[in-house]
């Protein structure tokens, strides 16, 4: 007769027992996750909240010990920056996008690209920073929005390209066929029916470079330097949200305390909608007239 | 040639088309084209604009490369002055002495690594267990709520959270976590005093909050790049659920939960604004980990626009060059081992 292999209840038991234990250890580090999330939410809501007023939107800081003032001098530079980074960063993006996408599938260059892009989404913010600022302060001694922008710029390119290429990978091939069927050039179809057809996840996908680059602080901290004053020059330095919240976080004065919580729940607004509607979009599938 | 798409004439449904006998070849000589053969030869080719937007796209592409080159060149370009004076010994002495002109990389490479692996040990079990949960265990209506509250969690500014960590977490260490940290603890001469509360252990522990939606969400994207058959066969063969996942799934899919980790290892290295509010800003090496301490990226953001002279600011560089060499190596090895398990698809982060 062939012996019947039974386990020891103990052991049943450990087994049972183990699995209990594990989904609770996982449950509590939900747990331990999500807490620091929503604390951080309604702290920041609570303490923005009640300095944000319109003065915030519209004046400029007032010097130290006055009460009152506002930050949109640093609005309108965040601006300005992300303005000239997205002049530079986009159409670059979109563009090495579209090589990814449609014309390097399975190449040797196209995965080296798409292997560094990835590796440049990692390199710290600070490093970029620096490289502009020996690239374009150096040379024209002295800080400038432009060189600001410069570097928002090229951090967001690996970001921008790396969403463009998902999007328009996720355009069904039945709409190119289709094109290239009617004799359309190869170029006008890429551009006229793929990129729009997928046009609402790249611009998410821009968006999404947007917000992340919007929040950067350590790029900026010597290339657009910061300014106390209304400018809209260029060439001259520039504040910005991210920075003035870095600066007034580190000062002694309440005043300037509450300015960067109230800072810091308008960047921490722009990001929150901006990540919902990416996922809005590409949960959705929001990509009209692909089937 | 006028001719129009619409002068066209293609056979309707209900017409027997020509017979198929003569496969298209081409007009007989003597014989005129086609008309649709006559239409595509008057639009003309598109050859040299097609070309052109080909070359114009990986011209496009290539700008990637080109801003890896552009850092490494100004990085190096800048910091000769400290590499030729100091050589490989800036990076072992730990005198950090700008008004005699002595400099040392020593502090900010231990403070970098301590602050980064407190971070990670804090941040990996959460990570993997949080991962774990939304992906096997979690209700369907949950899942994706919760991975959308992770992922916000990944896009929060690390200027907002060096605010948060100044006025919140700060005063919850020193006057609460810090003391039972130093009784419990002590002996080992890990948590002593002074407590200030600002310190590497501070630095640490946002850095655990801020890496810890990068380790989920990727182990959770290699977790679900398991293929199902691996799952059922474990459960056939009896396993509780906590098994099936030991089992089926974090045995095969260790590599990329190695890769995220690393990858984790290598957002801690290059935290700037976050680590730089509460680390305390002091260039000395201690053992207790709630003494202040300094990290590469730190000294850099603060030192940077004070820099006095051009040796200053060429060991600043310098530092930025070893940051950027190591946060490269580290970032492309975690991009590797993560590919291997998903192959090739794309390992992001956000």
């Amino acid at each position: 007769m062939t012996r019947q292999y039974k386990t020891s209840t103990a052991k049943r038991m450990w087994r049972t027992a183990s699995n209990h234990i594990a989904t609770g250890l996982a449950i509590l580090s939900t747990i331990l996750v999500i807490t620091p999330l929503i604390v951080i939410f309604i702290y920041l809501l609570y303490k923005g909240a009640s300095s944000l007023n319109l003065a915030f939107f519209t004046q400029t800081p007032r010097p130290v010990g006055e009460t009152g003032g506002g930050m949109a001098n640093a609005i309108l530079g965040s601006g300005l920056l992300l303005a000239v980074g997205s002049a530079l960063g986009v159409p670059i993006g979109i563009a090495a996008g579209i090589f990814l996408a449609e014309f390097g599938r399975g190449g040797k260059l196209a995965n080296l690209v798409r292997f560094t892009a990835d590796v440049l989404n990692g390199v710290p913010s600070i490093v970029m920073g620096i490289s502009v600022y020996s690239l374009i302060v150096l040379p024209q001694k002295h800080f400038s929005a432009l060189a600001g922008g410069v570097a928002l710029g090229i951090m967001m390119i690996p970001t921008i390209t790396r969403t463009t290429e998902e999007m328009l990978l996720m355009v069904p091939h039945a709409i190119r066929e289709a094109a290239l069927g009617l004799g359309v050039p190869n170029w006008r179809s890429v551009l006229s029916i793929t990129l729009r057809t997928a046009s609402p996840g790249v611009i998410t996908g821009c968006m999404l470079a947007f917000a992340r680059v919007a929040g950067e602080t350590a790029p900026l901290l010597f290339t657009a330097f910061g300014n106390q004053f209304w400018s809209v020059n260029l060439n001259q330095p520039i504040a910005a949200l991210p920075l003035q919240i870095y600066v007034y976080a580190l000062s002694p004065y309440d005043e300037w305390h509450r300015l960067a919580w109230a800072g810091a729940l308008v960047l921490i607004i722009l990001i929150v909608v901006s990540v919902s509607l990416v996922r809005y979009v590409t949960t959705r599938g929001v990509l009209k007239g692909a089937s | 040639m006028n001719l129009k798409i619409q002068d066209i004439r293609v056979p309707g449904p209900f017409e027997t088309p020509s017979p198929v006998s003569d496969p298209p070849s081409g007009p007989r000589p003597g014989e005129e084209p086609s008309t649709i053969r006559k239409f595509l030869l008057s639009r003309g080719s598109s050859a040299f604009a097609d070309r052109g937007f080909r070359w114009l796209m990986v011209l496009c592409a290539c700008t990637i490369f080109g801003i890896v080159a552009l850092i490494a060149t100004e990085l190096i370009l800048r910091s000769q002055l400290t590499i030729s004076k100091f050589g490989i010994k800036y990076f072992f002495g730990s005198a950090w002495d700008p008004v005699n002109g002595n400099f040392g990389a020593l502090p900010f490479i231990y403070g970098t690594l301590v602050s980064s692996l407190i971070g990670l040990v804090i941040a990996v079990p959460l990570a993997v267990g949080v991962a774990v949960f939304i992906t096997e265990m979690c209700p369907h209506k949950l899942r994706g709520p919760l991975s959308f509250f992770t992922e916000l969690l990944a896009a929060i500014p690390s200027v907002v959270y060096g605010l948060w960590a100044v006025f919140v977490l700060v005063p919850l260490l020193r006057e609460h976590v810090n003391p039972i940290l130093m009784k419990l603890l002590g002996w080992t001469g890990f948590f002593t005093e002074p407590n200030f509360g600002i310190g590497m252990f501070a630095a640490g522990v946002i850095l655990s909050i801020m890496i810890l939606p990068v380790i989920s969400s990727l182990t959770r994207e290699v977790m679900t790049a398991v293929p199902h058959s691996q799952r059922e066969a474990v459960l056939a063969l009896g396993a509780t659920r906590w098994e099936m996942i030991r089992m089926g799934v974090l045995r095969n899919a260790r590599i990329g939960i190695v890769g995220s980790i690393i990858l984790g290892l290598g957002r801690a290295l290059g935290e700037t604004m976050a680590v730089t509010m509460v680390i305390g800003n002091r260039p000395e090496i201690v053992k207790s980990l709630l003494a202040p301490g300094y990290s590469m990226a730190s000294v850099i953001a603060n030192e940077f626009s004070e820099a006095s002279d051009d040796m200053y600011l060429s060991a600043l560089i310098e530092i930025g060059l070893a940051l950027f060499i190591v946060t490269i190596i580290v970032n492309a090895l975690a991009q590797l081992l993560v590919w291997a398990v998903t192959r090739g698809a794309p390992a992001r982060v956000n």
